[in-house]
């Protein structure tokens, strides 16, 4: 494979500019992975990892992903915030790699909540 | 915590709690001295004499969703065990600098792992903070710059899957070709 060079970013420029044109632009869902001490210890990184090459797999660009520090309940860690916008955040516990995965093809792209491992709906009080 | 990407992860994740705009990460590779080390330092918020104090006490954070803050402790903790040592230094309105050694060789020492991944998730997580990474090894080294990243693709967002996987994979033949052994 070639080396990777600085430049070859202007082309991954032009082929977003030309996708995000179609769709206008805006973000449909945001996943939050929690990435505290308690949730990098218990794996949050590869979870991290699944999602965002099950993202580029799909090729969808209205997907905005972030991560947050712990809220407490480091027991159930990691976990995964998904939120349609428009709709109620759902948390998701004890999260791994196929969870990940499963989470993204059924919930973020289908819209269809995997409530066998869902923790909570709503979002955290940050203090 | 097997890997010291994965301290890296949470360390850094202080600094960008702590308001950093630019957190500056250099790992340095020294087999002459058997020495591994880096340095995490920000220009975030910093610290009073007081908290600094404290932090290494795992039963003390800042946060109040929970009565333990492990992350310092644990790395200080991985360094001493590896025949090395860890300091921290900060000054409030300027920044924090966390600096650990390790002997290079020990069989505590961790191994170094998935740094292009831990630094990917970074930049994917934090939007608005930029990365300066330097990796040196003898008398080689890779630099990376998410400031000059930004300048190339404008107004597409850093976090978009191709970016990100562009800078996972440009981190990863970078650290090959000087040669890493962590």
């Amino acid at each position: 494979m070639a080396k990777l060079k600085i430049e070859d970013l202007k082309k991954i420029k032009d082929r977003v500019h030309a996708e995000t044109a179609l769709r206008d632009g805006y973000n449909r869902v945001k996943v939050t992975v929690h990435m505290g001490t308690c949730g990098i210890a218990s794996g949050a990184k590869e979870v991290m990892d699944a999602l965002m090459r099950e993202i580029g797999e799909a090729e969808v660009s209205d997907v905005m992903i972030t991560t947050s520090g712990c809220m407490g309940l480091c027991s159930r860690e990691p976990l995964v915030t998904v939120e349609i916008i428009g709709q109620v955040p759902i948390k998701y516990e004890y999260v791994n790699p196929n969870k990940m995965r499963q989470i993204f093809k059924k919930h973020v792209l289908e819209g269809e909540i995997q409530t066998p491992f869902v923790l909570a709906k709503g979002a955290e009080i940050v203090k | 915590m097997l890997e010291l990407a994965l301290h890296i992860l949470d360390i850094t994740e202080n600094s960008v709690r702590a308001g950093a705009k630019t957190v500056w990460i250099e790992i340095s590779e020294e087999s002459r001295k058997d020495l591994f080390s880096f340095v995490i330092r920000d220009d975030g918020q910093g610290m009073s004499k007081a908290v600094l104090e404290k932090v290494m006490d795992p039963f003390f954070t800042s946060k109040k969703v929970r009565r333990v803050g492990l992350g310092l402790p644990m790395l200080a903790e991985a360094a001493e065990r590896a025949g090395g040592r860890f300091a921290i230094e900060s000054q409030e309105g300027l920044g924090t600098r966390v600096a650990v050694e390790f002997q290079l060789s020990h069989i505590d020492r961790q191994p170094l792992g998935d740094i292009s991944g831990a630094l990917t998730v970074l930049i994917a997580g934090n939007d608005g903070v930029d990365f300066v990474f330097r990796y040196r090894c003898g008398d080689r080294n890779f630099g990376f710059n998410t400031k000059e990243i930004r300048q190339e693709i404008g107004d597409v967002p850093i976090q978009q899957a191709e970016v990100l996987k562009w800078i996972r994979q440009y981190i990863r033949e970078g650290l090959s070709e000087i040669g890493t052994s962590a």
